[in-house]
């Protein structure tokens, strides 16, 4: 087969550039199948995070000819012809080469007040499907941190990472707000702590999810609207009312531990 | 030398998949200060992976299914060369363990009374893999690393343990490693050390595990002086993807079976039909119709073929394939598009669906799959206590795919994702137990430490050398062709020798740039594992003269009822490394109480 000329970029905190390798294509593989050819062969010291290979894990993701995208699962032959230019995500500090330090969203995950259900029956709960596939959808995702990245709110506002969670935690407090058994109401911590009202729905979070997650639609827009109810609202959601939960300000949510 | 980054903690846990997890859940809920360290990111191990489901006998499908007979299946399933009290305590056990996911957070699919959904998997008897569609694997780690998260535990990512450390009196004392974001080294003082580092699917070339698959846990534990057991039993899944090459070895869920998929040979002859063992003939189906009934109503029909256990199944397509009769591209077909329809299967198996399609360009639902055996998993492991997980070191436990026993030389499907979690506990129990009953601090010299940070930068101080992707890369090719699926006796000695020129080799290495993020010297790093884990099981298959489970041996076809008494216990001088002679010591495995002995009379 022809060859094929890929377009890295090669640096660490201190800069770096795009650099060109050519190595022969091979049938049927991924961009993350070249990346390894050319550590192998040419560039053994190249950056890049890499697990499952097959999206499930969501390690490589990088921004393939400016889009972000796991590099497990972009085939070479869906490319336009030329070179293929890979680069790291742009929102987070650079190690090294494709390699950027995430800690960002470490630190988020930690901010999360954990599931809480109260007592639990001995034998499980009971729950139906249908209640259980809302928060199955946005549990699929397998953080590979490309909605972080592309968000406007922290991609070009580095001074808004602090008070923002992004779309990932947003898709997790909504989880967390539409599990039948949790006790906690997270939905004035969500507003007053995490910055959901940074988001203005631009959906590119929902674009660049390779779950195919429906990020703005099924978590972001209806948790809005919840922390909408609870702010002015007295009279709580009606779900809470029959679920039972009380309502909560954003210390005592962070409080509230199992 | 230069000074190191150090810490001190109660316990130290290399592994953060499902076992490490669980056992720094439980350390910490005992009060202790835990340390959780792995080599990737949090959350990105090897259980994230995990497609199929979780094995419980909740009974919530099938009420009658209990853990005598999850149990009795496990035993068979490993042809009985299991640890029982591993086998019995994991039966036990892991109902409690699933819902305990669930009372943290985990979603897994419902039945219509609303409890968990079981499913069906080769060598279970009922259906019993609880699940979320085939990504269960992701929600179980998800669930305990939120929990640990939660717990504020540390967690230690992207650094990699090297070494393990013992004191004067041969207790544990902590380990060595690096910061892979920095090249860094680290040293962690310890009063107790879990392992729960995973497989060592790495060394051959077809393979479903990642980089991370390395058999680092195995090798310090030998190197260190602990033992393994059985390391000749490796697993190789029966379906692993085929084509394209790139993507060769990646994982075809077993639940494509279990949910009806069926495998079909050139000939459209779906030839599981013509495999079944005696041991297996009772239960299993003798025709199509038989077979097809079964999926609705265990009662009307015995079990498919296609869900015998994985040794038996990838010795069959491994048959048919040599036998001229596989696929275009060496493998078989497994069809679930003439069985299920487009919507049943797109629910169903989600992720399977979407990896032919993204990676194959192939929709499972109108076309059948291609698919081979992959190397997958390894029964063989670290010798545990099974009630406590400790190791022959004091102050070592092991818990997970790196601890042996459990699945004797075979492992059914689902059986791996409920070990962790129900010796993940007992792991972190075991230790914290261990450190109430000791005294004292234990201390380790720094000039091992030293020793050890010498030799892994050793490799940027040659000008020229060997480039570690090679030796890793004719390590694949040799373990693939001389101790694979099938072996003998002359293929296995050959390998044995190559494995000691590719030491020689690996003791050349040389590596370029910095140490910051560097993949090729983090390889480097990985290749004494690699041959040490390499070399127990060329070693134990040379002394298993008999097939048995997930170990093959052309040249004796039959299991020997000797052998099968026996664990091949491997051993070396401690602090011998990767040079070190490795013993091998076959011993009798734990003798199984009456009562236990009489739930196989029964179900004669
Ligand atoms: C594709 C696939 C599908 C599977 N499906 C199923 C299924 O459906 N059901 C089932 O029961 N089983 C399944 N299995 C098997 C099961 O997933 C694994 O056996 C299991 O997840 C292993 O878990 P573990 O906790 O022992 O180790 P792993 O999850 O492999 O984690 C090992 C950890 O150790 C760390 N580590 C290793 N070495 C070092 C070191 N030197 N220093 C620091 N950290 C280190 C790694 O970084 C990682 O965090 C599947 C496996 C694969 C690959």
């Amino acid at each position: 087969m022809a060859d094929v000329t890929m377009r890295l970029w090669r640096g660490d905190q201190d800069g770096g550039e795009l650099v060109d390798y050519t190595i022969e294509a091979q049938e049927g593989e991924v961009v993350l199948d070249v990346i390894h050819r050319l550590q192998a062969t040419q560039i053994p010291d190249l950056a890049c995070r890499w697990n499952c290979k097959a999206g499930k894990c969501g390690s490589c993701s990088a921004e393939i000819n400016g889009m972000p995208r796991l590099m497990c699962m972009t085939r070479m032959d869906q490319l336009p012809e030329g070179p293929v230019t890979v680069t790291p995500m742009r929102t987070f500090p650079i190690i090294r080469d494709l390699v950027t330090d995430v800690s960002f969203n470490f630190e988020q995950a930690k901010r999360v007040p954990a599931f809480n259900p109260g007592t639990v029956p001995a034998d499980g709960f009971r729950m139906q499907q249908a209640d259980v596939e809302r928060g199955q959808e946005f549990r699929k995702c397998i953080e590979c941190f490309m909605c972080q990245n592309v968000c406007h709110v922290i991609r070009d506002h580095e001074e808004n990472k602090p008070k923002y969670a992004g779309p990932r935690f947003f898709i997790r407090y909504a989880e967390l707000e539409m599990h039948p058994m949790d006790t906690n109401d997270r939905r004035e911590l969500v507003r007053e702590k995490m910055g959901l009202g940074l988001c203005n729905i631009t959906k590119c979070c929902t674009e660049v999810c390779p779950e195919h997650i429906k990020i703005t639609d099924n978590a972001i827009i209806p948790l809005k609207e919840r922390v909408v109810d609870a702010h002015y609202d007295p009279v709580a959601w009606l779900g809470r009312k029959i679920s039972g939960r009380k309502k909560r300000t954003a210390d005592e949510a962070a409080a509230h531990r199992p | 030398m230069a000074t190191t980054e150090h810490h001190s903690y109660d316990v130290i846990i290399i592994g953060a998949g499902g076992a490490g997890l669980r056992a720094a859940i439980e350390a910490k809920e005992r009060g202790l200060k835990v340390a959780l360290v792995c080599k990737s990111l949090l959350g990105k191990a090897h259980t994230v992976m995990a497609e199929g489901g979780v094995a419980a006998a909740m009974g919530n499908v099938y009420e009658e299914d209990n853990w005598k007979v999850h149990f009795r299946d496990t035993m068979r399933g490993g042809k009985m060369l299991n640890n029982w009290r591993m086998a019995q305590l994991h039966a036990q056990e892991s109902p409690d363990r699933v819902l305990e996911l669930e009372a943290w957070g985990a979603l897994f699919d419902r039945t219509k009374d609303g409890k968990i959904l079981q499913r069906d998997f080769g060598g279970h008897r009922y259906a019993r893999l609880a699940h979320v569609g085939d990504r269960t694997g992701l929600e179980l780690i998800r669930t305990l690393q939120q929990k640990a998260v939660s717990m504020d535990i540390d967690v230690f990512m992207e650094c990699k343990i090297l070494r393990l450390l013992r004191d004067d009196n041969g207790r544990i004392a902590g380990a060595v490693g690096y910061w892979r974001p920095t090249g860094e080294f680290i040293t962690f003082a310890a009063k107790a050390v879990i392992l729960a580092s995973g497989g060592v699917g790495k060394s051959w070339k077809y393979t479903s595990n990642s980089w991370e698959g390395t058999g680092d846990g195995h090798a310090m534990a030998l190197w260190a002086g602990a033992e393994l057991i059985d390391m000749e039993c490796v697993q190789f899944h029966p379906t692993g993807m085929v084509w394209p090459l790139s993507v060769r070895g990646i994982l075809v869920t077993e639940g494509v079976r279990g949910d009806g998929g069926v495998l079909r040979n050139s000939e459209g002859k779906r030839f599981m039909f013509d495999y079944v063992a005696d041991m297996f003939r009772a239960e299993t189906a003798e025709s199509e119709e038989e077979a097809d009934k079964w999926y609705d109503d265990h009662t009307a029909g015995r079990r498919p073929p296609e869900l015998l256990p994985r040794d038996e199944v990838a010795r069959s397509i491994n048959a048919e394939v040599k036998a001229g009769r596989g696929s275009p591209h060496g493998g078989v077909f497994l069809d679930i598009a003439t069985r299920r329809s487009a919507e049943f299967i797109r629910r169903r198996l989600p992720s399977m669906y979407h990896q032919f399609m993204e990676l194959a360009g192939v929709d499972i639902t109108t076309t059948p799959m291609e698919v081979g055996p992959t190397l997958h998993y390894i029964m063989g492991g670290v010798r545990v206590d099974a009630d406590t997980a400790a190791t022959g070191i004091p102050g070592l436990f092991a818990a997970g795919e790196v601890a042996g026993g459990m699945h004797g030389s075979n492992r059914l499907g689902g059986n791996s994702l409920s070990d962790l979690i129900v010796f993940g506990r007992r792991a972190g129990m075991g230790a914290a137990d261990f450190i109430e009953g000791a005294s004292g601090e234990p201390t380790f010299s720094q000039a091992e430490v030293d020793a050890v940070i010498a030799e892994a930068l050793e490799p940027f101080s040659r000008e020229s050398g060997e480039n570690p992707y090679d030796i890793q890369h004719d390590l694949q090719e040799l373990m693939q062709a001389n101790v694979g699926i099938i072996r003998t006796g002359a293929e296995i000695d050959e390998a044995l020798e190559q494995l000691e020129v590719m030491k020689d080799r690996a003791a050349n290495v040389a590596v370029k740039g910095g140490r910051i993020y560097n993949p090729a010297w983090n390889l480097a790093t990985d290749l004494g594992a690699m041959l040490t884990v390499s070399t127990c099981v060329a070693l134990g298959a040379t002394h298993r003269k008999e097939s048995r489970g997930g170990h093959t041996r052309d040249d004796f076809p039959k299991a020997d009822p000797e052998l099968g008494k026996v664990n091949m216990v491997l051993s070396q001088p401690q602090g011998t490394g990767v040079r070190g002679a490795v013993k091998v010591d076959p011993q009798p495995i734990p003798e199984m109480p009456e009562e236990l002995k009489a739930l196989f009379e029964e179900a004669k």
